[in-house]
C-alpha cells in the first residue's frame, strides 16, 4: 500500500508537505509560515523530499540542537535514505566526498587537518588584513558609479578574496569557480550540471595542489599538499577538501553580507543602533542576531538515524532520513523571546545558524571576523546608504541551498 | 568549581575560547581545546558555564561544587 508509517499510524501520502516549504509572499526574511504552524502542532513530522522520499522534519529548537548532538544521528551521505537537498547536491556528494557528509572515525581525521587555519587566535590575525580588503572596496565602490549592485561590488569580492588568500587561490579565477559553484548550491541544476562543475573545480584544485607539490607556499593547499607528500592524505581527498573550503568559505558569508544589508535597510532602527555605537560587543551581537534571524542555510541538517530513537512521542526508526530544521528552530519561542524581531543588542549565542554537534561549521570563526569587520565599517563609512529600487523588486535565491539575493542594487 | 575537557571530542569550534578566553585555549597545530585552569575564578563561571553550553561537540563538563549548587 502506498501509506508511510508516522508515530505509529498510516498516513496517506496526500498529507505529507512538500520540503522545502514557501516564504510568505512580501515576508523575505521570515522562515515559511507552515513551518511554524508544524513547530506548534507537530514538532516531528514527515516531509516530501524532490525525490518523492519522506524524511522526518524537526522543528523545535531543543529537539534540533539535542539530535544534531546525538552520536545515533549520522551525517554519512553514501546512505540510501540520506535526504538530499537536491538531485545537484546528490550528485555533487557522489563526486566529491568530504568530512561534512562523514561520520567519525573519518570525519575527525580529516576535519582535523584543516581546524587550526580556522582557530580565533589564527582568525583573529587576519582581521587587520580583512579590515583592509574590506577599506579597499569600499573605497572603489565610493569612487565608482551609482547605483552599484552590492552582491558583485562588495558581498561577494570580500569573502572570496579572503578565502582565496587563505587557501592560495588565485583570485583572477574568481569568475570560474564561482560560476561554478553556483551551479552546484542551486537547487534547480540538473545532476549532468552538476557532474561537469564539480568536475571542473576538481580538475582545477588538483592542478593547483600539483603546483603547491613543485612549489609550496604559505597557504592551506600547500600545507594540505605537504600531508599528500606525507602519504596522509590522497590527491583527490586534498582536492575534495580544496573545493569544499573554496564554496563554503564564499557562498554562506557572501550572501550574509548581502542579505544581512538588506535586513539591516528594512529595520532602520536597528540600523541607527548599530552606526551609532562603537562598541565592538554590538557589532558581534548584531553578526550573532543577523546570522539567527536570517539562518540562510534555510533548507535543514541532512541526516539518518542509526537506531531507533524515541522522541516527543514519535519513534525515528533506524534507518530513516532526519532533516534537522535550524532556521525555524532559531525562531522558536521556546528559545529566543519575541523570535522574529530583529533586535540587534540581543547576543543570541546559542543560536544554531552554524549547525550544532560535531559538524558544527569549521569556519565559523572566520565568518564571525568577517562579518564584524563589515558590519562595523561599511554603514559607518557610507551612511546613507540605501536601497536603489523597491525592494520587491529584489531578486531571492529561494531555489537556493543557501538563501541570500541575487542582486542588491544600492546607491548612497 | 572544576572544569573537565575532553580533546578527543573537541571539533576545534573555537566556542570555548570566544566565550570565556581566560579558561580555554586551543592548541597551535590543530585548535584542539586546551584547559587554562581547572579550577576558575568565580568572576569567570559563568563564562564557563556558557561555554560548555555552547560546546557543539559536548566537550567541556563543568562539575560544581556542593555549596554553589542551588545559587544558580
Ligand atoms: S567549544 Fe568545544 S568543540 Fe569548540 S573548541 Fe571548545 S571544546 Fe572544542
Amino acid at each position: 500500500m502506498s501509506t508511510i508509517s508516522a508515530s505509529g499510524t498510516d498516513v496517506p501520502p496526500a498529507e505529507v508537505p512538500d520540503y522545502p516549504m514557501t516564504r510568505a509572499a512580501g515576508c523575505p526574511f521570515d522562515p515559511p509560515p507552515a513551518l511554524h504552524t508544524l513547530q506548534e502542532q507537530a514538532p516531528i513530522s514527515r516531509v516530501r523530499l524532490w525525490d518523492g522520499s519522506t524524511p522526518w522534519l524537526v522543528t523545535r529548537y531543543e529537539d534540533v540542537r539535542t539530535l544534531l548532538a546525538d552520536p545515533r544521528i549520522s551525517s554519512e551521505s553514501t546512505h540510501p535514505h540520506y535526504p538530499h537537498q537536491s538531485p545537484a547536491t546528490k550528485e555533487r556528494r557522489r563526486q566529491s566526498r568530504t568530512f561534512i557528509t562523514m561520520d567519525d572515525p573519518e570525519h575527525a581525521r580529516l576535519r582535523r587537518m584543516v581546524t587550526a587555519t580556522f582557530a580565533i587566535k589564527q582568525v583573529e590575525a587576519l582581521r587587520p588584513t580583512i579590515q583592509k580588503i574590506v577599506d579597499g572596496l569600499i573605497d572603489a565602490m565610493l569612487a565608482g558609479p551609482r547605483p552599484v549592485d552590492l552582491v558583485q561590488a562588495f558581498a561577494l569580492p570580500v569573502p572570496s578574496l579572503v578565502i582565496c588568500a587563505l587557501l592560495g587561490v588565485p583570485y583572477a579565477d574568481h569568475d570560474f569557480f564561482q560560476a561554478n559553484s553556483r551551479i552546484l548550491v542551486k537547487r534547480t541544476s540538473t545532476p549532468e550540471q552538476a557532474q561537469a562543475a564539480t568536475q571542473q573545480l576538481i580538475d582545477y584544485l588538483d592542478r593547483l595542489i600539483g603546483d603547491k607539490l613543485a612549489h609550496p607556499t604559505d597557504d592551506l593547499l600547500s600545507a594540505l599538499a605537504e600531508r599528500v607528500r606525507g602519504g596522509e592524505l590522497s590527491r583527490r581527498e586534498a582536492a575534495n577538501m580544496g573545493m569544499l573550503l573554496l564554496i563554503a568559505g564564499h557562498e554562506t558569508t557572501a550572501n550574509m553580507i548581502a542579505l544581512g544589508t538588506l535586513a539591516l535597510l528594512q529595520h532602520l532602527d536597528q540600523l541607527a543602533r548599530l552606526r551609532e555605537s562603537d562598541d565592538p560587543k554590538l557589532i558581534a551581537s548584531t553578526v550573532e542576531e543577523l546570522l539567527r534571524y536570517l539562518t540562510i542555510v534555510h533548507t535543514g541538517r541532512r541526516r539518518v538515524a542509526l537506531a531507533d530513537i524515541d522522541t516527543d512521542g514519535v519513534t525515528i526508526r533506524a534507518g530513516e532520513g532526519v532533516i534537522l530544521a535550524n532556521d525555524v528552530g532559531n525562531r522558536d519561542p521556546a528559545a529566543f523571546p519575541d523570535p522574529d524581531r530583529l533586535d540587534v543588542a540581543r547576543n543570541p549565542r546559542h543560536h544554531v545558524a552554524f549547525g550544532f554537534g560535531v559538524h558544527q561549521c569549521l569556519g565559523q570563526p572566520l565568518a564571525r571576523v568577517e562579518l564584524q569587520v563589515v558590519y562595523g565599517t561599511l554603514y559607518r563609512r557610507i551612511p546613507t546608504l540605501r536601497l536603489a529600487v523597491d525592494p520587491d523588486r529584489i531578486p531571492f535565491k529561494h531555489d537556493g541551498n543557501v538563501y541570500g539575493v541575487y542582486e542588491l542594487p544600492v546607491t548612497w | 568549581m572544576k572544569v573537565i575537557v575532553d580533546q578527543h571530542k573537541c571539533v576545534a569550534s573555537g566556542q570555548c575560547v570566544l566565550t570565556a578566553p581566560e579558561v580555554f585555549d586551543q592548541r597551535e597545530e590543530d585548535g584542539i581545546v586546551v584547559l587554562l585552569t581547572e579550577t576558575p575564578p568565580d568572576h569567570l563561571m559563568d563564562d564557563t558555564r556558557q561555554a560548555a553550553i555552547l560546546c557543539p561537540a559536548q566537550a567541556i563538563w563543568v562539575a560544581e561544587q556542593e555549596k554553589q549548587e542551588g545559587e544558580q
